[in-house]
């Protein structure tokens, strides 16, 4: 058998890297909602936080009669999976004077959520 | 608040670090000189977020007590518990003054038993379920935000607030006859 290339090989690798080696599990990710974001969200109330249904592919601070913070207002983020991980990683660095200070370290619990949150914005 | 204002306080935050730690026990101990003029906006926004979980978990309570579904000892466990919350929250309101912040306001009764679903709770159970899954939710929020702040004294009374939260959900659970957590550590996973 003939052996790849290095370069070949070195693509395979960043490919499997950069597209995880997990699939995003929204089962697994409303099991991480009901533990660590339900103290201040839920899907369909404002309650501290803003409601979630629908929030992939809508701006950020859009909930309407949602009490946001004046960055949240200003900010022209669209929420998709990307700023959804950004968002999620460090708020603080995505959106400046935002008031949420809880993160999601793990690329996998961050990868789970998104998911979830996709499901219930279809 | 303006960005210069913004950028003023955080130097003033910057100016005054050895002091935050000092300001946290400050407000618990209610010596109230350390904490003037000192703070930073963004354990002020953390602290208004926690102030508004007190704020529901309060309201939560009176929305259960005036259900007429809780009986005695359950009814006096979710006064005293109520009392904590009080009690939470006016640490909080009075820190975020302190640091120069304004306490978020509650909303109103009515709003909360909105976002709450209060007119689902029929029994007992369920408003001891509503309960404990809004302690569990607080518990892992105070776990959660511990590494965000600036200040380790501030984080340390997250700390002491998730700790109330655990005894509160311990009770609830043990009240709904549920069994304890299988493994250590289940608290902010």
């Amino acid at each position: 058998m003939r052996s790849l290339p290095l370069y070949a090989c070195a693509a395979l690798t960043a490919q499997a890297f950069f597209s995880h080696a997990w699939a995003a599990d929204a089962a697994r990710g409303k099991q991480l909602y009901e533990s660590r974001c339900i103290g201040c969200h839920s899907i369909d109330s404002n309650r501290v936080g803003p409601a979630h249904q629908g929030v992939v592919g809508r701006k950020a601070g859009s909930v309407k009669d949602y009490d946001y913070s004046d960055a949240l207002k200003k900010t022209k983020v669209i929420w998709s999976e990307k700023t959804l991980d950004r968002w999620l990683t460090n708020p603080e660095k995505l959106i400046p004077g935002q008031k949420m200070g809880f993160s999601v370290p793990e690329p996998k619990d961050r990868a789970d959520l998104i998911e979830y949150l996709k499901r219930e914005s279809r | 608040m303006s960005v210069n204002m913004v950028v003023s306080h955080r130097r003033t935050f910057l100016g005054n670090a050895a002091k935050l730690s000092a300001v946290a026990v400050a407000v618990l101990a209610g010596t109230e000189s350390l904490a003037q003029g000192s703070g930073s906006m963004q354990d002020v926004n953390i602290l208004n977020v926690a102030l508004g979980l007190e704020w529901e978990g309060i309201n939560a309570y009176t929305l259960g007590a005036q259900s007429g579904l809780l009986q005695k000892p359950v009814l006096d466990i979710a006064v005293r518990f109520q009392t904590d919350h009080k009690e939470h929250a006016d640490t909080l309101a009075g820190a975020i003054r302190k640091m120069g912040g304004k306490p978020v306001e509650p909303k109103s009764l009515a709003e909360y038993a909105k976002a709450l679903k209060a007119d689902t709770l029929k029994t007992q159970a369920d408003v001891l379920e509503l309960a404990a899954r809004l302690e569990l939710g607080a518990t892992n929020a105070y776990l959660g935000v511990i590494p965000a702040f600036k200040d380790a004294g501030l984080a340390k009374v997250a700390g002491r607030l998730a700790a109330d939260e655990v005894m509160h959900w311990t009770i609830l659970n043990s009240a709904l006859g549920k069994p304890l957590p299988a493994g250590g550590m289940p608290f902010g996973a």
